[in-house]
């Protein structure tokens, strides 16, 4: 089991930060054309998968998976949102989204009066924090299976 | 206030409520010096709030892990509830309910900021509390509610009890990025 790489977007579809770690294929554009893509995508399956529901839901999008990777989404009431991309083998890892935000993403950003909340994050000790986290994943593992 | 950074017993972290309630004091003084006239004062207390409060409500969810609220009635209650209880120690409670369930009334029997406060007779219209307005409007509008938040009554100016009154405006839709097909 394996971690290809993360996402965060806050609630305007701004990249606030992009980390990856094992991926080995680049999607051949650029970062920010990447960004957007994702961001639209997400957007716009938020918006289908909470029109199709036949019943009223409450967490509604939650993951989806190809032959080759799982893609796995969090999102807070505020809008912030949190992308990891997985292997196959990772099974539901809400609670380790959430933990993302409440121990890296709102401890070392939020609660930092000098980072602006807007924009790409440019604390170090934030990117540090948050590599440290995801390579203490139980699922974590450098080599891809 | 007694706050307790409660992640896991782990790292709680208690502060003095008197340091805190002496600290907002120095910090309205301060505004009572550097500008002219009490509307100010409360404009800046009211922006100095919101912006605790849109930083603030991260650290809520993060702690509380309280999800999104399905009607006004249960926003309210969180409020008063959780958030006043978390970060003031306080439980106000909820009345004054419009027919329209639109608006009421957060009624705080003792407010900690003002302890030790007896407001002088040239600052008559000082909000002293004006800050909390501020905070719970950024908070909110970061769960996507504009509502509007004012003092209606307040010990200070010799009421019964203190009165916060919060009306919903409208729900913030989310909009696509500018730019994006």
């Amino acid at each position: 089991m394996t971690v290809h790489n993360l996402y965060l977007f806050d609630r305007n579809g701004i990249c606030l930060h992009y980390s990856e770690w094992n991926r080995k294929k680049q999607a051949g554009i650029s970062k920010e054309e990447e960004f957007k893509l994702m961001y639209g995508m997400l957007f716009s399956i938020r918006s289908f998968v909470s029109k199709m529901s036949p019943l009223d839901m409450k967490e509604g999008f939650l993951s989806f998976q190809t032959s080759k990777y799982k893609l796995h989404y969090y999102e807070t009431p505020t809008g912030l949102k949190v992308v990891m991309n997985t292997d196959l083998g990772v099974g539901n890892i809400r609670d380790v989204l959430h933990q993302i935000y409440s121990y890296i993403y709102v401890e070392y950003v939020v609660k930092n009066p000098l980072c602006s909340l807007n924009e790409t994050i440019q604390s170090e000790l934030f990117r540090s924090k948050l590599d440290t986290f995801v390579r203490s994943l139980p699922f974590f593992s450098a080599r891809a299976g | 206030m007694a706050r307790q950074g409660s992640r896991g017993g782990a790292e709680s972290k208690k502060m003095s409520s008197e340091l805190f309630t002496l600290t907002y004091g120095a910090l309205v003084t301060q505004l009572c010096k550097d500008y002219e006239n009490d509307e100010d004062v409360n404009k800046q207390l009211d922006k100095m709030g919101y912006n605790i409060g849109v930083r603030l409500i991260e650290d809520f969810l993060a702690r509380s892990n309280v999800g999104r609220c399905h009607d006004f009635r249960e926003t309210a209650d969180v409020i008063a509830k959780v958030a006043f209880k978390m970060y003031l120690g306080i439980t106000p409670s909820i009345t004054n309910w419009s027919p329209a369930g639109d608006e009421f009334s957060l009624i705080l029997e003792n407010n900690p900021l003002v302890d030790f406060v007896e407001l002088p007779d040239n600052h008559s219209s000082l909000i002293y509390s004006n800050l909390l307005c501020g905070v719970l409007r950024g908070a909110l509008e970061m769960v996507q509610m504009a509502v509007d938040v004012k003092f209606v009554q307040d010990t200070l100016k010799g009421d019964g009890v203190t009165e916060i009154r919060m009306k919903f405006i409208r729900r913030i839709e989310d909009n696509l990025p500018a730019g994006e097909e």
